[in-house]
């Protein structure tokens, strides 16, 4: 029993970070729009946020907890956000090709955020290890009230706010694209581009909006894996980018619907965290467990495109470019 | 009633054909307005004069002999690798999974290394040669098939190719690690150096330089002048123009996967059997992903592939000379790397298309 539940803690937090770029990425999917930055705007996302804290933590004595978290999210979402926005402007705005844009992201924000998180010390002049435990444990308080309720408290109250957030906001981005007037037009965009601008809908304008604030959903993933996952310092070791990638195989899990990707991305941890549960495997064999999540997204990805049903689906114009002039 | 009727601010219209040496200019320009960027960034940081900067660059790439040689090291890995994407990419098959290619390749190298070391070096090195490509092959065959007779998405596919690869990798790690506990696998025959290509003309670089222009040449041949080369063109314009010319658009995808994949996964044996003398997953340490960017930056042509690779290569080192000189860490490289494609790949749009701005405004009565 105490094994089942600290699997289910695992995968809960393991889930949360690739649920945030995964939401992120399914409004950007939706308006057409494949982007394989998601591991560099987590990147951008977490360092954002880590430096912010770590430069706010100090300039003062008492740093308070509120204004901690709130730093965190807002450099957070704004770097994630400009890094969406680089992404838009060459891709709809200068016509690059999507892919190449995207992973061109990719190695930028990883370089961005490992050279500041690696040197992020030398730079304020202050040579100790980079923490920052006020905010990290704001991040990490619990509601203890219901924590403490045996064990329904520790499989479902016994985590940050941010793992509540991130199902809220799937549960959002869900009632958004599905049962709104705008999310429709969205949706309409990376269906079907001409139609959607023949509808008089603005397909520029939903592209950037939809990759902006999708960049700033996915960057809050870098958030809670520096602050809650890691407990609020910087590690070079490219996990990051592995959960980025992750991310994206999500989206195609959940079939590009957001409320799939709440259990997908609890599933994902625990098939990634199962090997320290099942007894006798060796080193080796540990390893080959962890190549389970990517496993089951090719599966899924066969058998959706081998059943061929409509709602399952990618987008149908997604990775296509739209320019009005080329009809 | 009188109506003002206005032109947009601005049209966008597609370009004639662009005289070369414009677009060279183009890209030159786009380039160095990216350094130009670069060395605001690094004083930024830093405060180094940006001019030295460079220099240090240049010193870190090309001051020894032995950086010029991990110079071109660099640049021949990306270069193999961009040279076996180029096929794919010109049918328009988004092979993102080189990473897991050039991978697949190098563990069977690495394998053959350890378990057939005893073997006569001929041998040994046909049978590497032949099994890596093999690998390689194999691993792009999986989505070439299923995005010819199913039209599953291929991006997303060998995307979680690589990842599969680079499990398997670790998964080879940990049982071949040398020595036991280190979770590396060591420099493998480090005294027999069976396996490891010979030294010719006085260096041990001689076969990667002539494996790599082997291929850049046959390559581009391939793809220019040779029927095969015309029907993945055709395929990639329009597939049902294809069709309709009476190719077989299916059997023009798995071919020219199971070629992307072969040569990708030779890199794979020239980074283990010719560079590190082992397998890591830093064997293709991303060069998988940035090969993609050169192969498209190119245009399918491998010769500008060589070029292309060579100043990514330059950036690299010389970036990391200046994170060691200044105390700040090597992802600068990363981060140079980024903004310099940032700029090409924005260039782009000045080669392809003219901007015209509104000229008058017309009053219609």
């Amino acid at each position: 029993m105490q094994g089942f539940i600290t699997l289910i803690q695992a995968a809960v937090f393991f889930g949360t970070v690739i649920m945030f770029g995964c939401v992120g990425e399914i409004i950007t999917e939706k308006a057409g729009n494949l982007n394989l930055g998601v591991p560099g705007i987590m990147y951008l996302g977490g360092i954002a946020s880590l430096a912010g804290v770590f430069i706010y933590e100090g300039s003062t004595e008492h740093p308070n907890a509120a204004i901690c978290v709130i730093i965190a999210l807002v450099c957070a979402f704004v770097a994630s956000a400009l890094g969406g926005l680089v992404y838009a402007f060459l891709t709809i705005t200068l016509r690059a090709n999507q892919n190449v844009t995207g992973l061109t992201l990719t190695i930028f924000g990883s370089g961005v955020a490992n050279f500041f998180g690696g040197s992020l010390n030398t730079l304020a002049g202050r040579f100790e290890q980079i923490v920052v435990p006020v905010t990290s444990s704001a991040f990490r308080a619990t509601f203890a009230p219901l924590a403490g309720l045996g064990v329904i408290g520790k499989l479902f109250f016994s985590y940050g706010f941010m793992v509540y957030l991130a199902i809220l906001l799937a549960v959002l981005a869900h009632r958004f694209l599905m049962h709104t007037r705008k999310g429709l037009n969205l949706r309409t965009v990376g269906e079907n581009p001409q139609a959607a601008d023949a509808a008089g809908i603005n397909v520029t304008k939903n592209k950037y909006l939809a990759i902006c604030i999708g960049a700033g959903i996915s960057g809050f993933g870098g958030v809670y894996y520096v602050m809650d996952y890691i407990k609020g310092t910087w590690a070079n070791d490219g996990s990051i980018e592995k959960l980025g990638w992750l991310a994206v195989a999500l989206v195609i899990f959940a079939t590009w619907k957001s409320l799939n990707a709440i259990w997908g991305a609890y599933l994902f941890g625990v098939l990634y965290w199962m090997y320290m549960y099942i007894p006798g495997l060796t080193r080796s064999s540990q390893v080959i467990f962890k190549m389970l999540p990517y496993v089951v997204t090719i599966i899924v990805l066969v058998v959706t495109s081998l059943k061929n049903s409509r709602d399952k689906q990618p987008p149908a114009a997604l990775g296509l470019a739209y320019f009005r002039e080329e009809r | 009633m009188k109506q003002i009727q206005t032109e947009p601010l601005v049209r966008i219209v597609k370009k004639e054909d662009m005289p070369a040496w414009q677009k060279i200019a183009v890209r030159l320009s786009s380039i160095l307005l990216a350094l130009i960027v670069s060395a605001v960034v690094i004083y930024a940081i830093t405060k180094y004069n940006p001019i030295m900067v460079y220099q240090t660059m240049i010193s870190g790439a090309f001051g020894t002999k032995t950086r010029i040689w991990s110079t071109i090291k660099e640049m021949l890995m990306l270069s193999c690798i961009a040279i076996g994407l180029a096929p794919a990419f010109r049918m328009r098959f988004w092979n993102i999974g080189a990473e897991g290619q050039v991978l697949v390749g190098g563990i069977v190298t690495a394998g053959c290394m350890i378990y057939l070391k005893d073997l006569p070096a001929p041998i040994l090195f046909v049978i590497m040669f032949a099994a890596s490509m093999l690998a390689g092959a194999l691993w792009a065959f999986l989505p070439a098939l299923f995005k010819a007779k199913w039209n599953t998405n291929e991006t997303l596919f060998t995307l979680m190719m690589n990842y599969v690869a680079i499990q398997l990798t670790s998964f080879a790690v940990a049982k071949w690690e040398n020595p036991y506990g280190s979770n590396t696998v060591g420099v493998i025959n480090q005294n027999t150096r069976a396996g490891w290509f010979p030294t010719i003309l006085g260096t041990q670089y001689f076969m990667n330089v002539f494996l790599v222009l082997l291929l850049t040449v046959l390559m581009f041949v391939y793809l220019k002048y040779t029927k095969h080369g015309y029907e993945i063109a055709v395929v990639g314009e329009s597939q049902n123009t294809a069709r309709y010319a009476g190719i077989n658009v299916s059997t023009v995808i798995i071919r020219t996967l199971l070629l992307s994949g072969a040569v990708c996964g030779l890199a794979g044996f020239i980074a283990v059997s010719g560079a590190s003398h082992t397998i890591s997953t830093s064997t293709a340490g991303g060069r998988g992903f940035t090969a993609i960017i050169v192969a498209w930056l190119s245009k399918f042509n491998t010769f500008t592939m060589l070029l292309i690779s060579l100043l990514l290569a330059f950036l690299d080192s010389g970036a990391g000379e200046i994170a060691s000189k200044c105390k700040l860490n090597d992802y600068a490289s990363q981060m140079i790397i980024g903004i310099i494609l940032f700029f090409i790949l924005g260039s782009e749009f000045f080669i392809n298309y003219r901007l015209i701005f509104r000229t008058k405004t017309k009053e219609v009565a």
